[in-house]
């Protein structure tokens, strides 16, 4: 699904490395999680991957489906099936939850030669997953992100998702700001979009999303690098350890 | 001195070549003071303070520069609603194409056969809020209106009307000039809409004096565009009366030179005045909107809420000022001038001003301008929304907070779709 090869990326305004060759290789079906202390490249990873300005790309490579992500915009990536899940979701004023949504679903599926979705049908779509998620009519109807409260926003992420039914998600510290069951409940709205044919990628500073999350390969970043790749004991090591034993171990 | 004896001489060779309209006796002594108060100060110039930032010379000068005839192809504003039309076609009312000027709650009748009269209750406004608004900043081309205006309304409000009266301008000749003077007065409790749209002709000044009375609420939404090549200056001047309301919007697309200015004065404790616009401007587009509110109450509210949207080296100007009268306590005065600058080319240029001689008030302005936030867009474009439909997103974000003060959820409702069907017009 997704296989990044020796990706080396540095910003664009400064000659700052922050990748330093990342190796990552996630199938369909299967959830990956990346872990790492602050300033590992785990961010830089997913904007990366997602097409944000501001990184020049050295060397490398990143391919969705076996189509070169690199050379896309970031609206070409995302109606391929790429989705990032923000960790700090962006508020737009003026401009309403439902509105943005549907022209984002119109947009991939033109995007594709797909057929757009009516505005009936969107409405039913929308409503019934959104009711999963807990989110109701109000928080649909207002300006995207405007007023949420952290945990919300988080829902209104994977509200996205679901909507947006990507082949491969990236979810950025999508547990950070979230309480005890507003993790919980946005856990649930990923699980049930776990499916043979999507992977995920969760990159997070924290075992607890993984204990409702379940990976089933868990990645520890470093410097720029995939520095150890292991099974999900491997997020149990970082909880009850922290980093430093498996840091002082790769290096 | 010798500058302003210049400017005086000149004033008067251009106004020796101008006939002032046929004219009872109320409206002539009205257009006869005017003229000397006019004379007195001189057409605008650009070494003018107060035109520093927009040129006044096609609007001043002797001959409108033509104006190509503009087809939009698209149904007019407004057309859905339910409202009392009074069209006007390169400034001379047309009646086959009016309602007929009457209504519950309001009468209506020409200003062209109004001034023929020698006695008429206009006299109480016409050129009134105009000559008051001269001070303490000048505004020579106001007083142009009030001495040369051919047509326009003149409303009588009395009641609370459920129809908006739609004022509706059609340029048809390429080099056409219009004058027009629109007169509105409300009544203690009365209540009315006023729609403006339409290209109106080559050049076009127009004044709106509008008196509300006590407790009355007068609401004014205005679309000008997308005839690109008018010219046009345009007076909207207001004077609000205890616990009235008085909100006026305008959205602006296109146009090589526009200026409007707001004269609002709240004169009864506990009114309200918000004035708001948005303006979408590509090329060599100057918009200037030059407002100036003053509370001379105890206990009101005033808003000012402009928005630009400038592209290709378009120009945007905001002269806006809050005066806060000596006694004028528990003031609540608020302006906001921001420009979004779609490229490097385009500018915005701002004046904001509060000017307060009391002391228990509590006035804020801002003025910014800036690029689109690359956070929110990426944001979009992350979501599968190509570039130009996430920067028109983008768009209608930036000026939302300027639209949501037109109160009617109908009539907001209508310019935000008629923004988006430009926006994506202009997308192709």
């Amino acid at each position: 699904m997704l296989e990044i090869k020796g990706l080396k990326v540095k910003l664009e305004e400064e000659d700052k490395q922050i990748l330093k060759g990342v190796d990552l290789k996630v199938e369909a079906g299967k959830v990956h999680a990346i872990m790492g202390p602050n300033g590992s490249g785990k961010s830089t990873l997913s904007y990366v991957l997602s097409g944000k300005d501001g990184y020049e790309i050295t060397e490398g490579e990143a391919t969705l489906g076996g189509e070169d992500l690199l050379e896309l915009e970031a609206e070409e990536r995302a109606a391929l099936g790429l989705f990032l899940a923000f960790q700090y979701p962006v508020e737009i004023p003026g401009v309403g939850n439902m509105t943005f949504l549907r022209t984002a679903v119109n947009a991939q599926r033109k995007a594709r030669g797909e057929e757009e979705l009516s505005a009936a049908d969107f409405l039913k779509e929308i409503r019934a997953k959104a009711k999963t998620l807990k989110i109701d009519a109000d928080m649909l109807k207002r300006p995207v992100n405007v007023g949420f409260s952290g945990g919300e926003k988080k829902r209104n992420e994977i509200l996205q998702m679901a909507m947006l039914e990507p082949k491969m998600c990236i979810l950025d510290e999508t547990d950070s700001g979230l309480d005890v069951d507003a993790m919980k409940l946005v856990s649930e709205g990923v699980n049930a979009l776990r499916d043979a044919g999507r992977g995920f990628l969760v990159i997070t500073h924290y075992q607890r999303l993984l204990d409702h999350i379940k990976p089933d390969v868990v990645h520890i970043m470093a410097d720029g690098r995939i520095v150890k790749t292991g099974g999900p004991e491997l997020a149990l090591e970082v909880e009850k350890n922290g980093y430093a034993d498996i840091l002082a171990e790769v290096a | 001195m010798a500058a302003v004896a210049k400017n005086q001489e000149a004033t008067a060779a251009r106004l020796d070549r101008l006939t002032v309209p046929s004219s009872g006796q109320w409206a002539a002594e009205t257009r006869e003071a005017t003229l000397s108060r006019l004379r007195e100060m001189g057409l605008p110039e650009r070494r003018d303070e107060y035109w520093k930032y927009t040129r006044p010379d096609t609007l001043t000068q002797a001959d409108a520069p033509a104006a190509a005839v503009y087809e939009t192809g698209e149904a007019p504003l407004f057309d859905r609603f339910d409202r009392i039309k009074v069209v006007f076609v390169d400034g001379v009312f047309d009646e086959d194409q009016s309602d007929d000027l009457a209504g519950e709650g309001l009468s209506i009748e020409r200003l062209a056969d109004a001034v023929e009269k020698d006695i008429h209750w206009a006299k109480e406004l016409y050129g009134v809020l105009e000559a008051k608004g001269q001070v303490p900043v000048e505004r020579p081309l106001a007083a142009f209106n009030t001495a040369y205006a051919t047509d326009g309304v003149v409303i009588h409000v009395t009641g609370k009307v459920a129809k908006p009266v739609n004022l509706i301008y059609q340029h048809k000749a390429e080099s056409s000039d219009a004058v027009l003077h629109h007169v509105i007065k409300l009544d203690a409790g009365a209540e009315v809409t006023v729609l403006e749209n339409g290209p109106a002709a080559a050049r076009f000044n127009k004044s709106m004096e509008v008196d509300v009375a006590d407790s009355a609420a007068f609401h004014h939404v205005r679309a000008q565009g997308r005839d690109h090549e008018r010219r046009a200056v345009t007076h909207l001047f207001g004077r609000l009366g205890t616990e009235s309301v008085f909100k006026s919007f305008t959205l602006t697309v296109n146009g090589r030179l526009t200026r409007n200015e707001a004269v609002l004065e709240l004169t009864g404790d506990d009114a309200v005045a918000h004035v708001a616009g948005a303006c979408l401007g590509d090329g060599d587009f100057h918009h200037d909107d030059t407002v100036f509110v003053t509370h001379d109450a105890v206990n009101c509210e005033s808003r000012q809420v402009f928005k630009k949207v400038l592209r290709n080296g378009a120009t945007g100007v905001f002269q806006g000022k809050i005066l806060v009268q000596p006694g004028a306590q528990k003031t609540d005065g608020y302006q906001i001038s921001q420009s979004l600058l779609l490229d490097e080319d385009s500018q915005f240029l701002a004046k904001p001003e509060l000017e307060i001689y009391a002391d228990d008030v509590a006035c804020s302005h801002g003025s910014t301008s800036g690029a689109i936030d690359e956070d929110a867009l990426f944001y979009l474009r992350a979501r599968g929304v190509p570039k130009d439909i996430a920067t028109d997103l983008m768009v209608m974000s930036f000026v939302a907070e300027a639209v949501e003060e037109v109160e009617s959820e109908e009539l907001r409702d209508e310019i935000i779709g008629r923004l988006e069907s430009w926006l994506e017009r202009r997308r192709g």
